[in-house]
């Protein structure tokens, strides 16, 4: 196997030579479909992409949990209570692989959390908006976790191993998360009139930044060359979010809800839902900080970091008492 | 909607005690999702309020089941008011600080793990199956909130101080395990339940030995509170009812 140390060569003229050759050997197994492993050689800048990728994937699971956990203590049935705890702890199992999986590139949880606090880290944008109904929780499931599917199904075939791996498993649990969310919304939809309204109110509030949750149009994204290149994306946002159109827009008519875009239309000559312009000023806005919750989202983080700090010490304290006690009776 | 009534038989009081128990505890650790101290730490008290949810489900649908009034678990848990509620004072407790969360657990666990598993012996085929279940569940409760209160009691100069606080604050609400009135006496005769009194000293054992472990000592038995059982509690059980059920009394009469 390579290693990283083969890249520190005493000479910068051989290591670059030697580099060219890694790199080579690098993208042909990539092109041959195999599975790049933490040891294996790797350009410095495909560690880079992962681990942002990675750590901000981990860091929307973990910041994920908040707009959801705001109707746990409120479901309206003890069986929606469990399900929504069991689903916002699956989210949080999900972080949890994914700092696994991005600690496999040299950098610690430690480290990625304290990049996420200090603001220079990001997730994904959907988390910055508020659940106001419980209708809201049906709509995430359906429409939030629908769209991270959409997004995870490819990295499924991501070229690097613990990422895919993790990817499958992560998968499984946000197809259910999705078919639950849009049970939520089907009984919603078949119950009374009030229970109707709110439901196509939450599609009416989600139904835009879902589809901002692919990224910024392929004309105006950046990194999707080199990670094509890398087959760390197969797809582009446009065509992910495109895919997520076909399969929503019928689900929301079987529900019998009207998709806030009236220039959605389904073109013959495509087989494809066109639909009508996305405000990206929004989008920028949102991701730049001004969205209704970014503010909230980041301070309910830090606030349980802090709070927790006397715990972790303890914890700490307390393996060291235990490790000096083991000493002193080995 | 409007609260509904029951006619209360020692059974069915004997049920909903249980229940509302294994609820109000469950809401109370799910309160803590997105705010445990360690990651690893909103996994385990999910899991926690999960089981305890779960054990609230079973017991309120046999407790519908024994009312055949046509309540369910939602009707049972969503439509009854405050004073209709029967749990301990110890499990409305606020969550306070993760001391006090781990504290409350210990001395429930503590008292729970050994009351199921000699509820498994119960007349009662379906409350001695529930108790089944229970018991697993709540054995790791115990192991769990104990490995905690060792941790924080032998860990830092603060979280010992943190502890001996939630342990102060908590006592005077451990009494009420073990009291007995003409609902649990006649339960205990018939051969459903097992007597609460019966499990002090285990529980004693269980307790002293965890905090020893955890460089504290049991506090003195003084003045304890009493109420739950007959619906009297404490000012948090209103607040905690009126946020879980605010739903089905918004919009009545909904399938949800
Ligand atoms: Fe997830
Ligand atoms: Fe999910």
């Amino acid at each position: 196997m390579y290693t990283q140390g083969l890249n520190q060569g005493p000479d910068a003229a051989d290591r670059r030579i030697e580099d060219a050759a890694l790199l080579q050997r690098f993208q042909e197994r990539i092109d041959a479909e195999e599975r790049i492993e933490p040891n294996d050689w790797m350009p410095e800048a495909y560690r880079r992409t992962l681990v942002r990728q990675i750590s901000q994937h981990a860091h929307s699971e973990i910041i994920g949990m908040q707009p959801e956990g705001n109707w746990i203590t409120r479901a309206p049935s003890l069986r929606r209570k469990a399900a929504l705890l069991a689903k916002v702890q699956d989210e949080c199992g999900h972080g949890l692989y994914l700092y696994a999986a991005a600690e496999t590139l040299g950098v610690a949880r430690e480290e990625m959390v304290e990049q996420l606090l200090a603001g220079k880290a990001k997730y994904s944008s959907i988390f910055n908006y508020p659940t106001l109904t419980w209708a809201d929780i049906g709509a995430i499931g359906w429409l939030v976790d629908g769209a991270a599917i959409m997004n995870q199904i490819p990295l499924c075939r991501c070229s690097y191993g613990p990422y895919a791996r993790a990817m499958i498993r992560v998968c499984k649990e946000e197809s259910f998360h999705q078919r639950q969310g849009y049970e939520i919304m089907l009984t919603l939809c078949r119950g009374n009139g009030a229970q109707k309204e709110m439901a196509q109110d939450a599609l009416n509030r989600w139904w835009w930044p879902c589809l901002m949750m692919f990224g910024p149009p392929d004309a105006a994204s950046q990194h999707t060359d080199t990670s094509t290149r890398w087959k760390i994306k197969r797809f582009t946002n446009d065509e992910l979010r495109q895919k997520f159109i076909d399969a929503t827009v019928p689900q929301a008519h079987f529900l019998g809800l009207t998709v806030p875009d009236p220039d959605l239309r389904f073109d013959e000559a495509t087989g494809h839902w066109a639909h009508g312009a996305i405000d990206w000023e929004e989008f920028r806005q949102v991701v730049a900080g001004n969205g209704p919750c970014n503010a909230q989202r980041m301070e309910r983080r830090r606030r349980t970091e802090e709070d927790g700090a006397w715990v972790r010490d303890a914890a700490r304290a307390f393996a060291e008492k235990e490790k000096s006690r083991h000493r002193a009776a080995a | 909607m409007t609260s509904i009534r029951l006619a209360e038989t020692p059974l069915l009081t004997y049920v909903l005690r249980r229940a509302d128990d294994a609820l109000v505890l469950g809401h109370r650790l799910s309160e803590w999702c997105g705010k445990a101290p360690l990651m690893e730490e909103e996994m385990a008290l999910a899991n926690m309020g999960l089981d305890l949810i779960g054990q609230a489900r079973a017991l309120y649908t046999y407790a519908g089941e024994v009312e055949a009034k046509g309540h369910d678990e939602d009707a049972l848990a969503y439509l009854r008011d405050e004073r209709a509620y029967r749990n301990l004072l110890l499990v409305e407790q606020p969550n306070g600080d993760f001391a006090l969360t781990m504290v409350r657990q210990l001395l429930y666990a503590a008292f729970a793990d050994p009351y199921w598993r000699a509820m498994m012996a119960s007349r009662d085929a379906t409350l001695a199956a529930i108790a089944a279940k229970a018991e697993k569940e709540t054995a790791y409760h115990l192991r769990h909130s104990a490995e905690w209160v060792v941790r924080l009691g032998d860990g830092t100069a603060e979280s010992h101080a943190r502890i001996v606080r939630a342990l102060e604050k908590l006592w005077p609400f451990t009494g009420e395990l073990f009291e007995t009135d003409d609902v649990e006496r006649e339960m205990i005769a018939a051969g459903i339940a097992v007597d609460p009194a019966a499990l002090r000293d285990t529980w004693r054992g269980t307790v002293s030995a965890v905090l020893a472990r955890a460089t504290l000592t049991m506090p003195e038995d003084g003045w304890m509170q009493s109420g739950g059982r007959g619906g009297r509690h404490s000012e948090h059980l209103g607040h905690l009812l009126a946020e879980l059920q605010s739903m089905q009394r918004t919009i009545p009469g909904a399938t949800w």
